[in-house]
C-alpha cells in the first residue's frame, strides 16, 4: 500500500500547486466562488418557485424535493471539484500539449485532476450543504443507524457516478474532440434531473436513468428507501443501498474506456 | 450609409464563421434537447396539479420550454468572452482606434451570430421536442412574424446587456466571476430556468420589471400568441425602452473606459 | 562494450497514419502516410547521437515511439531495455525529455517549486534531490531565478531550467528536441557547454533532434539521419564527413595578386587580390602536400584550411536521398 499512499501524496503536491496559482488571483477567486453558490441559488430558487404552486410534486414534498436536489447538488459539486476537470483533456490534445501528461511516470488520469485542480469550483458544493442541513431536519425520517449511513454512503456513490460519468464522456474527446458539450447534457443535465423526483418524468426516461445511465441512485432511490415512498418497476426494498456497487462497476467501466482512448491516442497520434 | 454596410459586413463574417463550428452545434442542440425533455416533465408534472397558471396551460408550458431552450444561444445567454478577452490582452487599444463605433461592431457580431442559431439551435430541439410532446405551434402567420420581429429585439437587449458586462473587463481584467453572476441572474428571471407566470405573486411584477424578460419571456409569449394588437405593440415597446437602455448605458461605461485608458496610457 | 543492454534499440519499427483528407465538399479520403518505415538502430550507453532530418522526416515520430507518446505499427522498441508501449510509467522513470517549444514547468510557479514537484512526481529522495538542484544551479547559473515564476523568465533562462527539470532524477536517458532554438549565442554555448559535461561526467545517454547543425558537430559522436520515414545514415560524424564532404579548402594570401594557380586535382573556386581559394579532395592529396606545392611555386604570405561544413554534408545527404 506504500504506492497508493505515495500517489496520494504526489497528489496532494500537484494540488497544492494549483492552490498557491491560483490564489494568487484572490479576487477573481472569491468572485468565481459567489458566482458558483449563486447558480445553486438560483437552481434552488426554481424548486422554491414549484412549491409555491404546488404543496407536493408527484407525491413528494418541497423538504424531501429539497433533500433530493441537496444530494445530487452535492455530490455533483464534489464530482465538480475533484474530477470534472478531466474534461480539459479535449483543450489539451487540442493545443498539443497532452503528450506532456505521457511523459511522467503517472497515470495521465491522476495527472488531469491534479494539475487543472480548481479550487474555486468549491463554490458549487457550498450552497447544498446548507439546504442537505436543514433539508435533513425536516423530512420525516426515523433516523435509525441504518439510515443515518445511508446518506454518507449515497453521497458518495453519487460523487462516483457523476465523476464516472465525467470520465466517460472526457474519453470521448480522444476519438472526437469537438463533441465535449454533449458531455454536459449527462453531467449537469443529470445534476438537474437527479434534483427532482424521477415520478415525474415518462417511463422511457425513468428507464433509461435507473438501468442505463444510473442515476436514480444518486438521489432517487436511496431518498425513496429513506422516505418509505413507493419505488418504481418493482424494484426490491433497500435498491438505494445498491448505490456503491453501481458507482463501483461505473468506475472500473470508466476506468477501462478512458485506458482505451489513451491507447487510442497513442496509436494515432491525435 | 457607409457604416451601416461596415456593420452588415461584420455580421455577415460572423455568421459564416459560426457555420464551421458544426461539431460543437450538434452537441449543444443535444444538450438544449435533453435539457428541454428534463424542464418539460418537470413542467408537466405541475401542470398536471394546478391546470393553468398565468394564462398558462400545460401545453403552452412545454411549448415554452423547448422555444426556449432553442432560443438559449440565438440571444447568447451563456455570455461571452471575445470581447472581453482583447480587452485582457490589450488589443482592443487596436480596436479603439479605428474610425468605426466600438459598441454597434460588436451588437453586429452578436446580431451575426442570430439567425444561425435560430435555424440550427433554434428548430432541431422544438422538431425533437414535438415528436414526444404535444407542441403548441404560433396560431396564425402573423404571430410567427411576431414573434420573430420579438426575438430580433430580444438579441439586441442581451446583446447590449452582454456589452456591459463585458465592459466590465476595462476595470477588473478578468470578469469570469462577474460574467457568471450577471448571466446567471438573467437566466432565471428570464424565464429560462422556469416561465416567469409560475413565480410567486409577489416576485412576478418584479421579474417583469428587468430588463431580462425581454429576453426570453416576451418573445417565447408572442410565440404562444399571448400578445395581439395593442398588447404586442406594449411588448415591443417594453423591449425596444430596455434595448435604449442598455445601449445607452454601455456607452457610458465606454466612454468612461476608453478616458481611462487615455489616462494610464493603455 | 558493457555487459548492459543498449540505452536504446528499434528494430524494424514502422509508424503508419491514416489520414482523413477531405476530397470535395462532402467525401472524405482515406490517406494511409508511412511516417516511419522498418527503421533499425541501436544506441548504446553513453552515446551522444545526432538523429537529423528534413521536416516531415519522421524524426519526432520515431522519438514519440521512443518516449512512449505514441505506438508503433510495426517492429519492437526498446528504452533502458523496456517496452515504452507497454511499461510507460516505468519506462519514464529512467528517461528525461526536453522539448525546445513546450514547457513542462508549471508555469505560474517558482521554478524552485517545479523542481520540487517533480522531485516527487519521480520519488526522488531528498538528499539527492538538493545535490542535484545545487549541481544544476552552478552548471547553468540558475541561481538569479530559481524564485522567479516560469512564466517571467526569458527564453534562456526557462531552457535551462528546463533541462535542470529533466535531468533531476538522473535519468540514464536524455532525449532533446531543438534545445537550442531560439536562443541567443551564449546561452546556446552555455547549454552545449552542460550537455557535453553531462555526457562526460555521467554517461548518460543523449538523442538530440536539431536543426542546428553547430549543435550535432559540437557534441555528438554519431549522426543518424533520417529522411522519409527511413533512415538513410548512421555513423560517426567524421565517417559521414569523410564519405561525403571529402572536399576542404585552402585558402592562401599570396605575397603578391597572381593567376590562380593550376595544381592538378586542385579547383581555383574563388581569387580576390592576393587571396585564392584552392578546393581540393581529402583522398587525393593532404593539405600538407598541396602547401608544399603552392609554395614551390609562388611566396605565401599566409594559409587558412576550411573544412565542409557538417550543413554542406547534410545537404548533399538531403539531396542524394531525395533523388
Amino acid at each position: 500500500m506504500a504506492d497508493a499512499s505515495q500517489t496520494l501524496g504526489i497528489y496532494r503536491r500537484l494540488v497544492g500547486a494549483r492552490l498557491r496559482s491560483d490564489l494568487q488571483y484572490r479576487t477573481s477567486f472569491v468572485l468565481f466562488l459567489a458566482a458558483q453558490s449563486l447558480v445553486g441559488g438560483a437552481e434552488f430558487a426554481s424548486i422554491a418557485v414549484i412549491f409555491s404552486q404546488l404543496d407536493a410534486l408527484a407525491g413528494w414534498s418541497v423538504a424531501e424535493v429539497a433533500f433530493l436536489y441537496a444530494l445530487s447538488g452535492l455530490a455533483f459539486g464534489i464530482g465538480d471539484l475533484f474530477i470534472s476537470q478531466v474534461e480539459t483533456a479535449s483543450d489539451h490534445i487540442k493545443a498539443g500539449t497532452f503528450d506532456r501528461f505521457l511523459i511522467r511516470p503517472l497515470g495521465t488520469l491522476l495527472q488531469l485532476s491534479a494539475m487543472e485542480f480548481a479550487p474555486r469550483r468549491l463554490g458549487r458544493s457550498l450552497q447544498p450543504i446548507v439546504v442537505l442541513a436543514v433539508a435533513l431536519t425536516q423530512i420525516g425520517v426515523e433516523w435509525t443507524p441504518a439510515h443515518i449511513a445511508l446518506v454518507p454512503v449515497t453521497l458518495a456513490s453519487g460523487v462516483a457516478i457523476f465523476g464516472s460519468i465525467w470520465v466517460l464522456t472526457s474519453s470521448l474527446a480522444f476519438w472526437t474532440v469537438e463533441t465535449q458539450e454533449i458531455a454536459n447534457s449527462f453531467t449537469y443535465g443529470g445534476n438537474t434531473l437527479t434534483s427532482y423526483p424521477i415520478d415525474v418524468f415518462g417511463s422511457v426516461l425513468r428507464r433509461i436513468v435507473i438501468f442505463v445511465v444510473p442515476l436514480a441512485f444518486v438521489s432517487y432511490l436511496p431518498a425513496a428507501d429513506l422516505l418509505d415512498k413507493p419505488v418504481p418497476y418493482g424494484l426490491p426494498r433497500g435498491a438505494g443501498w445498491a448505490g456503491p456497487f453501481v458507482a463501483a462497476a461505473l468506475v472500473l467501466l470508466a476506468r477501462a474506456v478512458w485506458r482505451l482512448a489513451v491507447r487510442h491516442y497513442q496509436s494515432t497520434g491525435s | 450609409m457607409k457604416s451601416a454596410r461596415l456593420y452588415l459586413e461584420v455580421g455577415r463574417s460572423t455568421f459564416r464563421r459560426v457555420t464551421t463550428y458544426r461539431a460543437a452545434t450538434l452537441a449543444g442542440v443535444v444538450t438544449n434537447t435533453v435539457f428541454g425533455f428534463i424542464l418539460a416533465y418537470v413542467l408537466l408534472a405541475v401542470f398536471r396539479e394546478r391546470g393553468t397558471v398565468g394564462g398558462f396551460d400545460a401545453t403552452d408550458a412545454v411549448t415554452f420550454v423547448f422555444v426556449t431552450q432553442g432560443m438559449l444561444m440565438v440571444i447568447g445567454i451563456f455570455g461571452n468572452f471575445e470581447m472581453a478577452e482583447r480587452v485582457r490582452t490589450g488589443d482592443v487599444a487596436v480596436d479603439l482606434c479605428r474610425p468605426y463605433d466600438f459598441q454597434a461592431w460588436w451588437l453586429a457580431v452578436h446580431y451575426g451570430k442570430a439567425p444561425f442559431y435560430l435555424l440550427f439551435r433554434g428548430l432541431p430541439p422544438f422538431i425533437v421536442g414535438a415528436l414526444v410532446f404535444h407542441l403548441r405551434l404560433p396560431p396564425d402567420v402573423l404571430t410567427a412574424f411576431a414573434f420573430l420581429g420579438s426575438v430580433a429585439l430580444a438579441v439586441g437587449v442581451a446583446g447590449a446587456y452582454g456589452f456591459i458586462i463585458q465592459s466590465l473587463a476595462f476595470w477588473l481584467l478578468d470578469i469570469r466571476g462577474p460574467s457568471q453572476v450577471g448571466w446567471i441572474v438573467a437566466q432565471f428571471f428570464s424565464g429560462s430556468y422556469l416561465p416567469l407566470v409560475l413565480f410567486p405573486s409577489w416576485l412576478e411584477p418584479m421579474a417583469r420589471a428587468l430588463p431580462f424578460a425581454s429576453m426570453i419571456q416576451l418573445p417565447v409569449e408572442v410565440f404562444l400568441g399571448k400578445h395581439h394588437g395593442a398588447d404586442l405593440l406594449g411588448v415591443y415597446a417594453v423591449q425596444a425602452a430596455w434595448l435604449a437602455a442598455l445601449v445607452a448605458i454601455g456607452r457610458v461605461l465606454l466612454a468612461r473606459a476608453t478616458h481611462r485608458l487615455v489616462i494610464q496610457g493603455g | 562494450m558493457s555487459s548492459h543492454p543498449p540505452a536504446i534499440e528499434l528494430e524494424r519499427v514502422s509508424k503508419t497514419f491514416v489520414v482523413r483528407v477531405r476530397a470535395g465538399r462532402l467525401r472524405r479520403e482515406k490517406r494511409v502516410v508511412r511516417a516511419v518505415e522498418s527503421v533499425s538502430f541501436t544506441v548504446e550507453r553513453g552515446s551522444m547521437v545526432g538523429y537529423i532530418g528534413p521536416n516531415g522526416a519522421g524524426k519526432s515520430t520515431t522519438v514519440k515511439m521512443l518516449i512512449g507518446i505514441l505506438t508503433p505499427s510495426a517492429g519492437v522498441v526498446r528504452v533502458a531495455g523496456l517496452d515504452p508501449s507497454r511499461a510507460r510509467t516505468e519506462v519514464a522513470r529512467h528517461i528525461g525529455v526536453v522539448f525546445g517549444q513546450r514547457t513542462q514547468l508549471w508555469w505560474d510557479l517558482p521554478l524552485r517549486d517545479s523542481f520540487d514537484l517533480l522531485r516527487h512526481i519521480y520519488r526522488v529522495p531528498e538528499t539527492r534531490h538538493t545535490a542535484n538542484v545545487g549541481r544544476f544551479r552552478e552548471l547553468l547559473d540558475l541561481g538569479p531565478f530559481l524564485d522567479t515564476p516560469v512564466r517571467q523568465l526569458s527564453l534562456g533562462q526557462r531552457m535551462r531550467g528546463e533541462l535542470a527539470a529533466a535531468l533531476l532524477h538522473d535519468p540514464e536517458i536524455l532525449f532533446l528536441d531543438e534545445p537550442t532554438i531560439g536562443l541567443d549565442l551564449v546561452s546556446k554555448e552555455a547549454v552545449r557547454a552542460f550537455l557535453h559535461g553531462l555526457n562526460e561526467q555521467r554517461g548518460t545517454t543523449v538523442l538530440l533532434t536539431t536543426h542546428d547543425l553547430v549543435d550535432v558537430e559540437r557534441l555528438c559522436d554519431r549522426l543518424l539521419i533520417i529522411d522519409q520515414g527511413q533512415v538513410i545514415e548512421d555513423g560517426s560524424v567524421s565517417e559521414i564527413k569523410t564519405r561525403y564532404g571529402g572536399e576542404r579548402t585552402l585558402v592562401v594570401d599570396l605575397v603578391e595578386p597572381g593567376p590562380p594557380l593550376n595544381v592538378t586535382g586542385v579547383d581555383v573556386v574563388r581569387v580576390e587580390g592576393p587571396r585564392q581559394w584552392l578546393r581540393f579532395r581529402r583522398d587525393g592529396l593532404t593539405a600538407a602536400e598541396l602547401l608544399a606545392e603552392v609554395t614551390s611555386r609562388v611566396a605565401v604570405r599566409d594559409i587558412a584550411i576550411e573544412e565542409t561544413a557538417i550543413e554542406d554534408v547534410v545537404r548533399r545527404i538531403y539531396a542524394r536521398g531525395r533523388r
